[in-house]
């Protein structure tokens, strides 16, 4: 009871002396405030940066996966061409050995010159897939049909184009039914397909023209491109990459009849890899802001023990009046103590206020990819505690000189 | 409360006394020992250099006294403060406050000692110069474990006793120096204190004001106030009951006021001057003339010497 009460006191108190020095005060916590403005500003732009990219991974989808040849560096002579390209019948056996997989398309990309009319285009990119491509792409036909698995069996000549390409063209506004020479093939456009914009990051940005042909087309008219062939996949979910890796690599290591010390001749890639790599970089990257306010508050917290020998040479008669009436030496030392925390925690809140500030005004630039930028929790907690400790710390050696002060001394100090 | 009236009855009357030395204790008072200390020594490293500040003294003060302690600077007057303040451990004796042993507590244990049983009133006042009067009063209740729910009336309390209840709100700064003085009185009083311990108490203030916080402190005194008065000036000392003088750490003389020769040569002297200036002109003397019998004047200090 008589703790909470002094402890109440001393905290008014505290204020109240703050007020009366308030400009020395307030040059005294600057460098809490800059500290602890820089430190939030920081970690708001870190996890502005964070929801900007995990945006563009969400872009790609999360549950994403992707099997390449791969000619391995290790022996590049070993293998050859035939060893090391993917085959259909790997693909084909490939869901159901991977219980992790909820789908996968094999892809065979080619570039390949698109004549429409008078108007041609050399180097298109050309891609032979299957219907499950939708879903993993998260592309769908906006216009027209889908391939049908009797256009995949048959071979046909069917395809689908995207904005870009009727545009470049010159298509009809719709296109579907419209017929485009590829390769100096005639075929006959049956859908329109979205186009995703894709981070930069990922091979995105400015749409592209595509034609896209049913699997079994594209397997004909290229029947050995040289690493032609990939599989694109989901996951059942994000989480399970790693587990869809190992069934991936046992299962192709399996098909090619690997063993030992033999290098794998295929490459998984996953998303989710990928953000668990940023996701590390952007916690070094907070990590880095948390050792800037631990560094700003070593030196915001010597100021203020500079400041609070100050004050208390300054007020010795006062802390020899206040012994003399009956303060014993814990409730003085309480006093400075708490004084000094209050400083650094008004400091604290400044900080703070400046760091809102600051990441408000980052989410406002136009076209910043900090858009997200907001200040956590945690990062509220962190500078406000590590500026308490501050207080405490650089505090108390001021204040137990106050404490230890003796009353008949202090009482005559001029 | 006239002033006059109070010394004669610190007085007047005769009963056996506790101790040799010591003076009597007014009829309505039973005989209670606020201070008690018994062969009190204080030493102190200066430098390379011993000094004994105090080379044992006894001393014995009751309730409801008034005694001036006096001496020359270096007779170990605010050492002997000091120590009956609680503000500082003798290094060896005994010292009893009301009843109690407090020569050899911790420096907090002395503190709630000082908050609970000790007033002070300084020369220099020592007031909080951002508080306002009140504030200052209520400083020793922040420190209390008893008196905190009641800390504001407690102080308007101790206000209206030194006369300032229409003066709370002021700061120091805008309070003259006799009332600063009051403040810090009333500070003094505000927990109750077994003993008002007053270091000159009117050092810092013009005759007029001085003569007022005297009266003040006789008023106290008639009220049952315990108070210790170190001071210089024989003016102040002739307002109290007993005159305690200290020459080189020890106990030089302790007398009742009237029967102090030191003291008697001072009245004489004041008598004199006051009846040269009536001669010399209509000018009153400044100083008050102590109403008093003129005492039975011993031929020199040295009849008095404290064993």
């Amino acid at each position: 009871m008589i703790i909470l009460r002094l402890l109440l006191q001393t905290v008014v108190l505290a204020f109240g002396q703050l007020w009366a020095n308030r400009v020395r005060a307030l040059l005294t916590a600057l460098g809490i405030v800059i500290g602890v403005a820089s430190t939030i500003g920081t970690i708001a732009a870190t996890s502005g940066l964070k929801g900007f990219v995990l945006e563009q991974f969400a872009t790609v989808g999360a549950s994403r996966i992707w099997v390449f040849p791969r000619q391995p560096r290790e022996q590049p002579n070993r293998f050859s061409r035939n060893q090391i390209r993917m085959k259909l019948s790997e693909v084909e056996g490939m869901l159901a050995a991977c219980p992790s997989l909820k789908q996968l398309t094999p892809i065979k990309q080619f570039a390949a010159p698109v004549q429409f009319g008078d108007r041609s285009l050399s180097n298109v990119s050309v891609q032979g897939i299957r219907p499950a491509w939708h879903d993993i792409e998260q592309r769908f036909v906006i216009d027209g049909r889908q391939f049908l698995a009797v256009d995949d069996a048959e071979r046909r000549n069917v395809c689908y184009v995207n904005d870009k390409a009727i545009e470049e063209l010159a298509l009809p506004a719709s296109a579907a039914g419209s017929t485009i020479l590829v390769e100096g093939r005639r075929f006959l456009i049956v859908g329109v397909v979205e186009t995703k914009m894709v981070s930069p990051a990922f091979g995105g940005g400015e749409p592209r023209t595509e034609v896209f042909i049913p699997y079994g087309t594209a397997d004909g008219m290229k029947p050995e491109p040289l690493f032609g062939l990939y599989v694109a996949a989901t996951t059942r979910s994000p989480e399970l990459f790693e587990d869809a890796r190992a069934e991936l690599k046992f299962y192709m290591r399996n098909q090619r009849g690997l063993s030992g010390d033999d290098p794998d001749t295929f490459r998984i890639e996953a998303i989710e890899q990928y953000i668990d790599q940023f996701k590390k970089i952007a916690a070094a990257i907070t990590a880095l802001a948390a050792g800037i306010v631990t560094i700003s508050l070593l030196v915001g917290g010597i100021g203020i023990m500079n400041i609070m020998l100050a004050s208390v040479s300054e007020r010795t008669r006062e802390i020899g009046l206040r012994k003399a009436v009956g303060a014993p030496p814990s409730v003085i030392l309480m006093q400075f103590l708490v004084e000094a925390v209050v400083l650094c925690l008004v400091g604290a809140l400044i900080g703070l206020a400046i760091g809102y500030a600051l990441t408000l005004a980052l989410a406002k630039i136009p076209g910043s990819p900090l858009k997200q930028a907001e200040v956590p929790g945690w990062a509220v907690l962190l500078a406000v505690g590590f500026s308490a400790g501050t207080g405490i710390v650089f505090g108390l050696f001021p204040a137990i000189k106050a404490a230890r002060l003796d009353p008949i001394v202090a009482l005559r100090h001029e | 409360m006239s002033a006059a009236p109070s010394i004669a009855a610190g007085t007047a009357d005769s009963a056996s006394a506790p101790t040799s030395a010591a003076p009597r204790e007014p009829a309505a008072n039973p005989i209670r020992k606020c201070i008690h200390i018994e062969g009190v020594t204080k030493r102190y490293i200066v430098g390379t250099e011993e000094v004994h500040a105090l080379r044992g003294v006894d001393l014995t003060i009751n309730a409801n006294e008034f005694v001036a302690i006096m001496g020359a600077s270096g007779s170990g007057k605010s050492t002997l403060m000091n120590v009956l303040g609680c503000l500082d451990r003798p290094t060896k004796g005994i010292y009893e406050l009301e009843g109690k042993r407090v020569d050899s507590l911790s420096p907090g244990a002395l503190a709630r000692v000082r908050n609970e049983h000790i007033g002070f009133v300084f020369q220099s006042f020592e007031l909080l110069p951002r508080a306002t009067a009140l504030g200052n009063v209520m400083l020793p209740l922040l420190y209390s474990r008893k008196h905190w729910l009641g800390a504001r009336r407690m102080a308007k309390e101790a206000l209206a006793r030194v006369g300032l209840q229409d003066r709370m709100d002021h700061r120091p700064s805008q309070l003259s120096g006799g009332q600063r003085q009051r403040v810090a009185i009333a500070r003094a009083l505000v927990n109750q204190p077994s003993l008002l311990l007053a270091d000159e108490p009117t050092g810092n203030l013009d005759s007029r004001t001085s003569e007022e916080i005297i009266n003040l402190f006789k008023e106290l005194h008639v009220q049952g106030q315990t108070i210790v008065v170190v001071t210089h000036e024989e003016d102040v000392a002739s307002n109290a009951q007993r005159i305690v003088r200290l020459r080189d750490g020890l106990v030089f003389s302790d007398f009742i006021t009237r029967d102090d020769p030191v003291h008697g040569e001072f009245l004489r002297m004041i008598m004199k001057q006051a009846v040269d200036a009536a001669a010399s002109g209509p000018s009153t003397p400044e100083l008050p003339a102590p109403a008093l019998p003129a005492p039975s004047l011993p031929a020199a200090a040295s009849a008095g010497v404290a064993p």
